[in-house]
């Protein structure tokens, strides 16, 4: 298959889970019988967050913003002009806050945590790994036994038994939240090593369940590859360990790479509940916090801004693949 | 797993393979009963809860008493005893998982078996279809969906959970399904002129058994993990006690600033056990299944020092198949090998 008709074709699928996520983004809360302001504003109206007359506006903000009045395809066509030009919406629960501000605040949380997560634990833990196939034995069954075990246990579960241990009974890390109270976000030194503070205790779960999955990832990886055809031949031909050893690694390395760009196409979504554990401000709270207060537009923002991520790295991933390596090539048409 | 399958499994792999001795693979390790370990104590802590005297609905106290009284794990925000808590959540938990398990493995064997044995613009349709559907994230399907249903309950949990986890168990499946298509007794089947069900269901299926069986043991887990990611988040099944909403309340009062570790220890850790131990089961799985990779482990344990060359030779005496490793990555790490080697 020639490349061009290769990235035809991986873009047509991609536009097409597009058009099923953003569908479903719209659609699925539309399929909810009643009117999805109704069930909000009635349960802002029992919380006793606001007003009557607040309410009145909300309702008729929330009825104008999304033509809900309108025929489905034309809300439909409302939404999609909406997003496209950068607009999520109104949130309720904090009317008349915008969702961009709302997530433009929790956004950054999200990724400073996640994004170092990822990157060094991606380093140590292929490090981990292929030393661990390389080396076998005991050194080989520890590692892998912790490596799974740690990858094998959910993520939030972790960052409970951390925070349990290393804040409230040692006492080391301060016990949720990003910075001390009475400090405010801003560019400061002073803040900055407040912030730190509280960022070590998140930052290590993540990265310790994240070394642990690459390890194991790596390990097996690298095993499979020592199995080769290629590095039978290569030792018949007498090349040197060495040089059999960097062959080995580079063809291990091509899933690990992968695996990292997926990673970090899940930024947004990768510590949803590591967030709620910490308190953290990031997007997992403040989805959390919408979905408690019913604030749709919030939510779907988020879900939404998640897909995108996600779809957008995959679909890099798929077309970086194609380039790289012929084989999925082959593949992707059944040459093979 | 009846007998019969095992040993066809086995047949399967002597062609392949110079070992000759399909009982061998019989022989579960270790590691297999260790993990079973896990997942019977995990069953038995949800059995347990019916024998168990006191209601997980029912107040034996105050806010997070301490353990003692007659209590193992005293108290919750609630004043119920986190111990008959823990029981029932575990059982809601198992059951959401096995219901979500069955559903997710069914849609995706059967949609594995039909695209990877049918072939041609169906196998397209199909592929595509469960490519789509797993670019989606979906614990954001499962978000969208828990907020549209009006009432969530354990029920529709699982549904909802199952429907929307099938897609890699398919795309195995008809990676196996595929290759079992093309062998001399789906010809036989074929010319004898049985039907496409018969022979899906008949000839191709038993060959993809193995692999149904290791998938539904992680969708099972999986599901769990799931359900209880949700609880968390606030969209837990309603009026009814899960290992994910026991969580989502500890966590909402402070159980863990407040360090009253009984009221958020017992789900982390029998979440812990259902994890770990159900992919340690499904590893251990595929190596009965797979005795080429069990041999590989053996001779990593007894001889150290000559890895490398030990190594060598099983390369030698046998060559890799791409079909060995696809039922072996399904945990996180899957992920990073899906692009490279599917």
């Amino acid at each position: 298959m020639k490349l061009g008709q290769y990235i035809a074709r991986k873009t047509v699928w991609y536009v097409v889970a597009l058009v099923a996520a953003v569908s479903l983004n719209f659609l699925l809360p539309r399929l909810v019988p009643g009117n999805p302001v109704d069930v909000i504003v009635s349960n802002l109206a029992r919380g006793g967050a606001v007003n009557g007359e607040q309410q009145k506006q909300i309702y008729e903000g929330f009825v104008q913003q999304f033509g809900l009045n309108a025929p489905l395809w034309q809300q439909f066509l409302t939404y999609l002009g909406k997003v496209f030009s950068g607009d999520l919406g109104t949130s309720f629960a904090s009317y008349p806050t915008s969702v961009n501000s709302l997530l433009g605040q929790a956004l950054p949380w999200s990724i400073a945590v996640q994004l170092p997560a990822i990157v060094i634990g991606w380093v140590l833990g292929n490090v981990v790994g292929a030393v661990a196939a390389f080396r076998g034995g005991n050194w080989d069954r520890s590692v892998f036994t912790s490596s799974l075990f740690l990858s094998a246990m959910p993520y939030y579960c972790l960052s409970i038994l951390l925070l349990y241990g290393l804040a409230v009974v040692a006492g080391i890390f301060p016990v949720g939240g990003a910075y001390s109270l009475g400090n405010s976000p801003a560019f400061s030194l002073d803040f900055v090593t407040d912030a730190l503070q509280y960022y070590w205790l998140p930052f290590l779960s993540l990265v310790i369940v994240f070394i642990g999955g690459q390890a194991v990832g790596m390990r097996s990886m690298a095993i499979y590859e020592l199995g080769g055809d290629y590095v039978n031949y290569g030792r018949a031909m007498g090349i040197g360990d060495n040089r059999i050893t960097r062959y080995i690694f580079r063809n291990a390395m091509l899933p690990q790479i992968t695996g990292l760009a997926l990673s970090i196409g899940t930024l947004v979504s990768g510590a949803l509940i590591t967030e709620l554990v910490f308190n953290y401000p990031g997007v997992g709270t403040l989805l959390f916090n919408a979905i408690s207060q019913n604030d749709y537009p919030v939510i779907q923002a988020i879900t939404l801004i998640i897909t995108l991520a996600v779809l957008a790295a995959n679909f890099l991933v798929e077309i970086v693949y194609g380039i790289v390596d012929p084989r999925i090539r082959a593949a992707a048409s059944g040459e093979r | 797993m009846s007998t019969p399958n095992v040993s066809s499994v086995a047949t399967a792999d002597e062609a392949t393979a110079p070992r000759s001795n399909p009982f061998r693979s019989l022989n579960f390790s270790a590691r297999f009963w260790v993990a079973l370990g896990f997942v019977v104590l995990v069953l038995l802590l949800g059995v347990a809860g019916y024998f168990y005297p006191t209601s997980s609905s029912e107040k034996v106290g105050s806010l997070y008493d301490p353990p003692g009284n007659g209590l193992l794990f005293g108290t919750d925000n609630f004043g119920h005893d986190v111990l008959a808590v823990l029981m029932a959540g575990t059982r809601t938990s198992l059951v959401i998982g096995l219901v979500a398990g069955i559903i997710a493995t069914t849609i995706g064997v059967a949609i594995g078996l039909l695209a990877g044995y049918v072939g041609g613009w169906l196998e397209e349709l199909l592929m595509g279809i469960t490519n789509v559907v797993l670019a989606i994230p979906s614990i954001i399907v499962l978000i969208l969906i828990s907020i549209s249903l009006p009432k969530s309950t354990m029920w529709s949990l699982a549904v909802v959970i199952g429907i929307t986890s099938w897609p890699w168990t398919a795309r195995a499946v008809r990676a196996q399904a595929s290759s079992v298509a093309t062998r001399e007794h789906i010809d036989v089947a074929r010319l004898s002129g049985a039907r496409l069900g018969g022979i899906l269901v008949r000839d191709v299926l038993p060959y993809i058994l193995s692999y149904a069986v290791m998938a539904f043991v992680l969708q099972v887990s999986g599901a769990i993990l799931a359900e209880a990611a949700l609880s968390m988040l606030g969209l837990g099944p309603a009026g009814a006690d899960s290992l994910g909403t026991q969580l989502h309340w500890a966590l909402a009062f402070q159980a863990v600033a407040s360090g009253a570790w009984w009221a958020f220890l017992p789900p982390t850790i029998v979440l812990t056990l259902v994890s770990f131990g159900f992919l340690l089961l499904q590893a251990s799985l595929d190596e009965v299944f797979n005795p080429r990779l069990r041999r590989g482990k053996r001779k990593q344990m007894k001889q150290t020092q000559a890895r490398r060359l030990a190594e060598a030779q099983a390369a030698a005496a046998t060559r890799p198949v791409g079909g060995e490793r696809a039922g072996v990555g399904a945990g996180r790490a899957r992920t990073a090998h899906e692009g490279g080697r599917s």
